[in-house]
């Protein structure tokens, strides 16, 4: 599959912050990136950079095949932008905002005029539409701002932190867009703080911190690199523990836990569902009475716990563990 | 947002191809409306920008009026008025740099201004449309100030056309200093800073010129200064085109030829004050 986005090894530095260190992205056509990693991770410098905001100290990038830093207008007239802060004039009317970007985007006034009213409608803003911006929620100028990004259909579009300060209702309702976007086929590269974002929106995942690329694959192969599947059963009664535990041994894949007071068991596994099957099935022959069992997969959390040494909220405890976490670090195998 | 796109969500749209000059004239027009616009949606900065030199004009002519005598005439309100009034058009139209500035600065800071980078628009228009609209807004400040002075006795006695190239001429001048705006805009970064920033350099720039009082009144040293000042020539022309010249004009050259000298500082500040903005806009990363 052809790249719809491309980045060779990037670099930003900003006095003397490397913001960019050698970043280097492949977005095939039609997916979805998830560029994902905690606040000053380098995300946003990233998208500026592709997005022709900002020139890069080094490096190359392409969208659509078109060179960024030698043809900017023209990656201009291909990409939408959807910043991390709202790109709106407040003092503008909805409808109005939408037909100035049309205007700028070189279509005639009746077409934008036409433009903007379908995407008010589509973004649910119709309603809104001729009342100035600094009127509208936090939801409203989001999905406002994204319907700005979104005005000459472009084949590639960039979101940088889209649900950013969202509630939730208004959090899912931009994944079904984004989600409806993807499946038209506008590939997408979209940053984010939030690993369920990143989960359930990502073809491909790309772990950033420090402007370096420190992880990069599927959701699942992220997790499947730092393993820990495992299944946790809850015994009935303390006495069932010994026999359960004997049940469970064919199936570990390393020593089983036991917690005593809470009759809790938890077995290193692999094979997923089917070993979970497998598991209660063998239990209900030897007719182990349980609570409950369940297959635990690791989240990307503890995807970004493993690789880095903290957790993506805490942006302290990023540099104290930054040695220590740097010897756990695994890199992987899959290299754009 | 439930519902199902309207149109496909990817594909090319209908699109106008504009080239070089028309490409930045229609940008800028496009970025001029929404600034206009915004004024309106703002009235304030209109009102309080006409409240300034209106009050300049009845205090001057009222408070001070009666105490300040221009050589070779009575003094009085009447004939005050008549001599005050370029140097306060003059005034008007040299403050379109705060607008100018406070507005360019504002943009910056605000996240729309990536919006209008990330576009495929001429990149000069987001400075253009700026002073362009800056434009609109000292035309009809200077309207609304004419027929202030109009009621309180000052009078045009050279006839409407030369008056109207006077117009014509603080027009240039206030476009061509909303450039100097446009660069101190994009230099501080910060709305409030902007407008000092913009504002503080106008006083001696405007006090220092014939705009209140006679040159011949000031020391000898600060003559030639006031004289070649680009303000002082701007109040020169307005006043002999509008009839308002009380006494000769004074011998300095360029007194001597107040239009030519008030057009070419306004050809000089527009071209130098464009390119050194258009190229800093360009290059500003932030
Ligand atoms: N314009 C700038 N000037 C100075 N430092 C900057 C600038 N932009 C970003 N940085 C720094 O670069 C690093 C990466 O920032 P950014 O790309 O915004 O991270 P993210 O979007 O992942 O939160 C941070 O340390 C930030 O402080
Ligand atoms: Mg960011």
């Amino acid at each position: 599959m052809a790249s719809a986005i491309e980045a060779e090894n990037l670099v930003k530095t900003f006095g003397d912050v490397r913001a960019l260190d050698g970043v280097s992205l492949d977005v095939p056509e039609g997916t979805v990136l998830g560029l994902l990693g905690p606040n000053g991770a380098g995300k946003t410098t990233a998208v500026r950079v592709l997005t022709t905001l900002l020139q890069p100290d080094s490096g190359r990038a392409a969208v659509a095949g078109v060179d960024v830093l030698k043809h900017p207008n023209e990656v201009r007239s291909l990409i939408g932008l959807s910043g991390q802060y709202a790109a709106v004039d407040e003092y503008l009317t909805g409808r109005e905002n939408l037909q100035m970007v049309g205007e700028l985007y070189q279509m005639s006034a009746r077409d934008a005029k036409k433009r903007a009213l379908e995407l008010l409608e589509w973004f649910n803003l119709s309603d809104a539409m001729d009342r100035t911006a600094k009127t509208y929620s936090g939801g409203m100028r989001r999905r406002l701002d994204l319907a700005a990004a979104l005005v000459v259909r472009p084949p590639v579009m960039f979101l940088d932190e889209p649900t950013t300060g969202l509630d939730p209702r208004n959090r899912l309702a931009l994944w079904e867009v984004i989600e409806t976007l993807v499946e038209q086929g506008t590939t997408l590269l979209l940053t984010t703080q939030y690993l369920d974002e990143a989960d359930r929106l990502a073809h491909d995942i790309v772990v950033v911190d420090h402007g370096k690329v420190i992880a990069r694959g599927s959701a699942d192969e992220l997790k499947a690199e730092i393993g820990g599947e495992r299944i946790e059963v809850v015994v009935h009664h303390p006495d069932l523990v010994p026999e359960a535990v004997a049940a469970l041994t064919p199936f570990a894949k390393g020593d089983p836990a036991v917690e005593k007071n809470t009759r809790r068991i938890t077995v290193p596994v692999s094979g997923g569902a089917r070993v979970l099957a497998d598991a209660i099935r063998e239990l209900d022959a030897r007719s182990i009475e349980i609570d409950d069992i369940g297959l635990r997969r690791p989240t990307l959390d503890d995807v970004f716990l493993s690789l880095t040494g903290h957790a993506t909220e805490d942006e302290d405890a990023a540099d104290e563990g930054g040695a220590a976490a740097k010897k756990g670090r695994r890199g992987h195998g899959k290299d754009a | 947002m439930t519902t199902a796109l309207p149109d496909a969500a990817i594909g090319p749209v209908p699109v106008v191809r504009r080239r070089g000059a028309a490409a930045t004239l229609h940008d800028s027009w496009v970025v001029a409306k929404r600034n206009l616009r915004r004024m309106t949606r703002i009235p304030e900065i209109v009102v309080f920008g006409l409240m300034q030199p209106v009050m300049f004009v009845l205090l001057f002519s009222y408070v001070m009026g009666g105490a300040i005598v221009i050589p070779g005439a009575p003094p009085g309100h009447d004939v005050y008025i008549q001599y005050l009034m370029a140097g306060i058009f003059a005034q008007t139209v040299t403050f379109a740099v705060a607008g100018a500035s406070a507005g360019i600065a504002e943009d910056m800071t605000k996240g729309l201004v990536d919006r209008f980078r990330s576009l495929p628009m001429s990149r000069a228009a987001v400075l253009t449309g700026r002073t362009l609209a800056d434009l609109v807004q000292t035309a009809f400040t200077v309207v609304v100030l004419a027929l202030v002075a109009l009621l309180v006795g000052w009078r045009i006695h050279d006839g409407v056309l030369n008056a109207l190239a006077a117009f014509g001429l603080l027009l240039m001048v206030g476009y061509a200093f909303s450039w100097i705006g446009a660069l101190i805009g994009l230099s501080v970064r910060s709305p409030e800073a902007a407008t000092s920033a913009g504002l503080i350099w106008l006083f001696p720039l405007t006090f220092i010129s014939n705009a209140f009082v006679p040159v011949s009144s000031m020391p000898g040293w600060l003559q030639p200064i006031a004289y070649w000042n680009p303000f002082s020539s701007t109040v020169q022309a307005c006043r002999s085109l509008f009839g308002n010249q009380i006494g000769p004009v004074p011998d300095a050259w360029p007194m001597q030829h107040a239009v030519l000298v008030s057009i070419g500082w306004s050809v000089l500040i527009t071209v130098v004050f464009s390119w050194l903005s258009v190229r800093k806009y360009r290059r500003a990363a932030g």
